[in-house]
């Protein structure tokens, strides 16, 4: 038979080859498995790892504010950004690498903070986000507190002669797209059975556009942002907020579910800065208050004088002091930035010290 | 016998995979093909791990929940009490609109302009090189915000019509206006309307059709059918007595007054735009996000087609235009009757391509706040649910699936324009 001919010469041959091939596969499943294991580690580590050693190794905080809203955060003349917001995140970077610079602003719309911030891009958003149920839940977000109480406002040009929201019947509104803003103005229009025409809108700058154009008679978004919008146009006084605020807006920073340590310490930083304010911690006598325990234990313990609290959060001792020592406390931040004296002109409302009957109250330091 | 004539027949050896050309690409082919489906499923199996670590597995439930948010422009009834699948649907009618009429538009401007480009006027074909190369070189993000600027900063508020002496005034007889919020026009009303069927019943894609409507397109379709049936008799009669019977008359007949009469039957009136309150009420309401996404697009790719539309007409060789002179055609005879036909065979396959991206780029629709899919199911419900995986991949498949239409039908309009060879 020719066929056995044929089939006796390369046998040996063929065995070897199939032994070096099975290894081979061998091989590969092997260093398959190997870099599965090593990328599903990493990826692991990115959901887990302690986000403040990444910060550390990096050197640099990377925090996410908004495209630019003037005193919560806006780049100034120089590019420096400035703000509210921008004041949390300087003091966190203050607190965890010793230099309020060391901060990379990430500008981030409404529509991308959240996948900045769950994808790892930013460390940290402080972008006056309003803290609500499904974000906090069923997006895995940690909401480190509130840095300030607003409400959803609504700011008309003064010719229209309306005096409240109800009277808003067909009228054309500007509003920025993927907030809760959207939500809340669907809410109150059809709860009050007034019908409206939304404009949906990416950013700030383009609804001023709009809105200074009469494109839309209506601009609406949380308060504190309109009065801020206000205090950039050319003749504020053209513009009038209506009286009805339409939802609770309480604005703070937040991080990602899954890294309480981090967490930990940008929702202490924050309320170092609120307790500040409330012991009479400043900017100009905190160099006195940290050079020596003095009378008041809870300052002391604020300031690393007295106890291990920096310890505990795995930061230096007088960490508060480098927060607190950047821009002053919450109280100063917002004199500075959105208060009375400013463009801006907030007043502290339901963003008073508890003990002015407020609602900001931080927990103890103990 | 046959079995001493046959050759041999060789059994198969696994080394023949390797060494034997015949077998060997194969085998580097399935390697190659094992080895790609075990890096996407790898991906993918990674992917779904992370996503169930951070405690969001795929999960499409969010879609039967209420949207919550209002749409502006719908083509269907919606409120922010329907579900997200009904918001994503009304964006992807959104969508359409704008893709269709883009088209459209885009395809009469590049025609044109592709035509005159070749002109031998040197004044008229300058400036179109001038549109050509403004519009093709420019990115079309850009040319979608200058327009919708322009819209928005040119043209008058309503208010800017109120009062005893307005600062404008509308146009066509009282009956369009124009604001910077988009373009008022008449619409057409009914008093003894036949009412609409509701398609799907309460499901999130039902629609309404409207009778009057449908009864309004079969008599036109049947007023059509007539005219043919008319012009072939017309041309039956001239054949064989070499008279043609003036037929304009008749067909213009045929097309006027079975659908007045229907329209009139149906109590067919305008309703005219009236300034209220804030706004212009009654009338269609054409707002200037799509006028400014609609008209951007057309100019933008309305430059890559007249490109084309050059090209294809280069293509044709200058005999036939010369031949077609001989036979004392004029110009635009020839352009219309020979040089176009046979400029179609070069000129649609990549038209396909520019109608695929003229629909792809009216994903940048959010940039004026047009609300179409990519608005709904990429922007806003995205956003409020933070399904972001979810809804980008649906958001490819429905691109894709438009795309895939657009290509089918186009192709289909391909082969039947292509030459046949005899």
């Amino acid at each position: 038979m020719p066929s056995h001919y044929r089939e006796t010469g390369p046998e040996a041959d063929e065995t070897a080859f199939i032994r070096v091939e099975n290894q081979e596969e061998v091989n590969m499943k092997k260093s398959v498995i190997l870099g599965a294991l090593a990328v599903a580690g990493l990826a692991a580590g990115a959901a887990h790892a302690a986000t403040v050693d990444d910060i550390k190794a990096r050197g640099k905080l990377n925090c996410g504010v908004t495209t630019g809203l003037v005193g919560f955060a806006a780049p100034d003349a120089a590019g420096e950004w400035m703000g509210f917001d921008v004041g949390v995140c300087r003091a966190v970077a203050a607190a965890v690498l010793d230099d309020p610079t060391a901060v990379e602003f990430v500008p981030t719309t409404g529509k991308t903070r959240f996948t900045a911030l769950a994808s790892g891009e930013i460390d940290m958003l402080a972008r006056n986000t309003t803290w609500t149920f499904s974000r906090d839940v069923d997006l895995k977000f940690t909401f480190v507190g509130v840095n300030y109480y607003d409400g959803q406002g609504f700011m008309v040009p003064r010719e229209l002669g309306v005096s409240s929201a109800k009277d808003l019947d067909g009228a054309t509104v500007c509003i920025q797209t993927g907030t809760t803003t959207e939500l809340n103005l669907a809410d109150f229009f059809r709860s009050n059975n007034i019908s409206y025409e939304p404009v949906p809108i990416e950013t700030n700058a383009e609804a001023q556009q709009q809105y200074l154009a009469g494109a839309c008679d209506v601009f609406t978004t949380d308060a504190s942002g309109l009065a801020a919008t206000r205090a950039t146009f050319e003749a504020p006084d053209d513009h009038v907020l209506l009286p009805e605020i339409i939802s609770k807006e309480p604005l703070g920073p937040l991080v990602r579910h899954g890294d309480d340590e981090w967490g930990d310490i940008v929702r202490w930083t924050l309320n170092a800065l609120i307790t500040a304010e409330e012991l009479g911690v400043t900017s100009a006598n905190i160099g006195d208050m940290a050079a020596a325990a003095g009378n008041n234990p809870e300052v002391n313990r604020l300031l690393g004088t007295e106890g291990n609290l920096g310890e505990m959060l795995g930061l230096p001792a007088d960490w508060a002091v480098k927060a607190i020592s950047v821009a002053g406390n919450y109280g100063e931040l917002f004199e500075k930035n959105i208060g009375e004296n400013t463009p801006i002109g907030l007043a502290r409302g339901l963003n008073a010290q508890w003990t002015d009957g407020g609602l900001i109250y931080s927990p103890p330091f103990r | 016998m046959t079995t001493l004539t046959d050759p041999p027949k060789e059994s198969f050896r696994l080394s023949m995979l390797i060494y034997d050309t015949r077998y060997r690409s194969m085998t580097i082919q399935v390697v190659a093909m094992m080895g790609f489906m075990l890096l996407a499923a790898w991906l993918i199996n990674n992917t779904l791990t992370n996503l169930a670590t951070l405690g969001k597995p795929i999960d499409f439930g969010f879609f039967s929940e209420p949207a919550s948010y209002d749409i502006n422009q719908r083509l269907l009834e919606y409120d922010s009490r329907d579900s997200h699948l009904r918001a994503s649907f009304v964006g992807l009618l959104n969508t359409l609109v704008v893709a269709v009429l883009g088209c459209i538009t885009a395809t009469v401007v590049g025609v044109l302009v592709g035509v005159l480009r070749l002109s031998p006027n040197w004044l008229v074909a300058r400036l179109m090189t001038i549109y050509v190369e403004m519009f093709r070189n420019v990115p079309v993000l850009l040319w979608i915000v200058l327009v919708m600027a322009v819209l928005i900063e040119s043209l008058p508020a309503p208010r800017a019509f109120r009062g005893e002496d307005p600062a404008a005034t509308m146009s066509f007889f009282d009956s369009v206006a124009v604001t910077n919020r988009g373009v008022y026009v008449p619409e057409p009303l009914f008093s003894r309307s036949l009412g609409d069927i509701s398609v799907f019943g309460e499901a999130s894609l039902r629609f309404n059709i409207s009778l009057d409507l449908i009864l309004i397109l079969i008599v036109l379709g049947a007023s059509i059918f007539a005219i043919r049936w008319n012009s072939k008799r017309a041309n039956a009669i001239q054949e064989a007595t070499g008279d043609r019977p003036t037929t304009w008359h008749v067909n213009l007949g045929l097309l006027v007054v079975p659908t007045a009469v229907v329209l009139v039957a149906l109590g067919f009136h305008l309703g005219y735009p009236a300034l209220k309150g804030f706004n212009f009420q009654g009338g269609t309401h054409m707002r200037n996000s799509l006028i400014a996404l609609w008209l951007a697009l057309s100019l933008y790719t309305a430059a890559f087609i007249a490109e084309i539309v050059r090209g294809g007409i280069l293509a044709i060789s200058k005999g036939q235009t010369e031949a077609a002179g001989a036979l004392g055609l004029r110009p635009n005879r020839i352009m219309s009757l020979v040089v176009l036909p046979q400029a179609l065979r070069v000129i649609i396959p990549p038209l396909i391509s520019n109608y695929l991206n003229l629909t792809k780029n009216s994903s940048l629709a959010i940039a004026v706040g047009y609300m179409d899919i990519t608005g709904t199911l990429g922007g806003i419900t995205m956003n409020q649910t933070g399904r972001e995986l979810e809804c980008v991949l649906l958001l490819m498949l429905v691109y894709l699936s438009i795309s895939l239409l657009i290509s089918a039908v186009m192709n289909w309009y391909n082969n039947k324009v292509k030459l046949v060879e005899r």
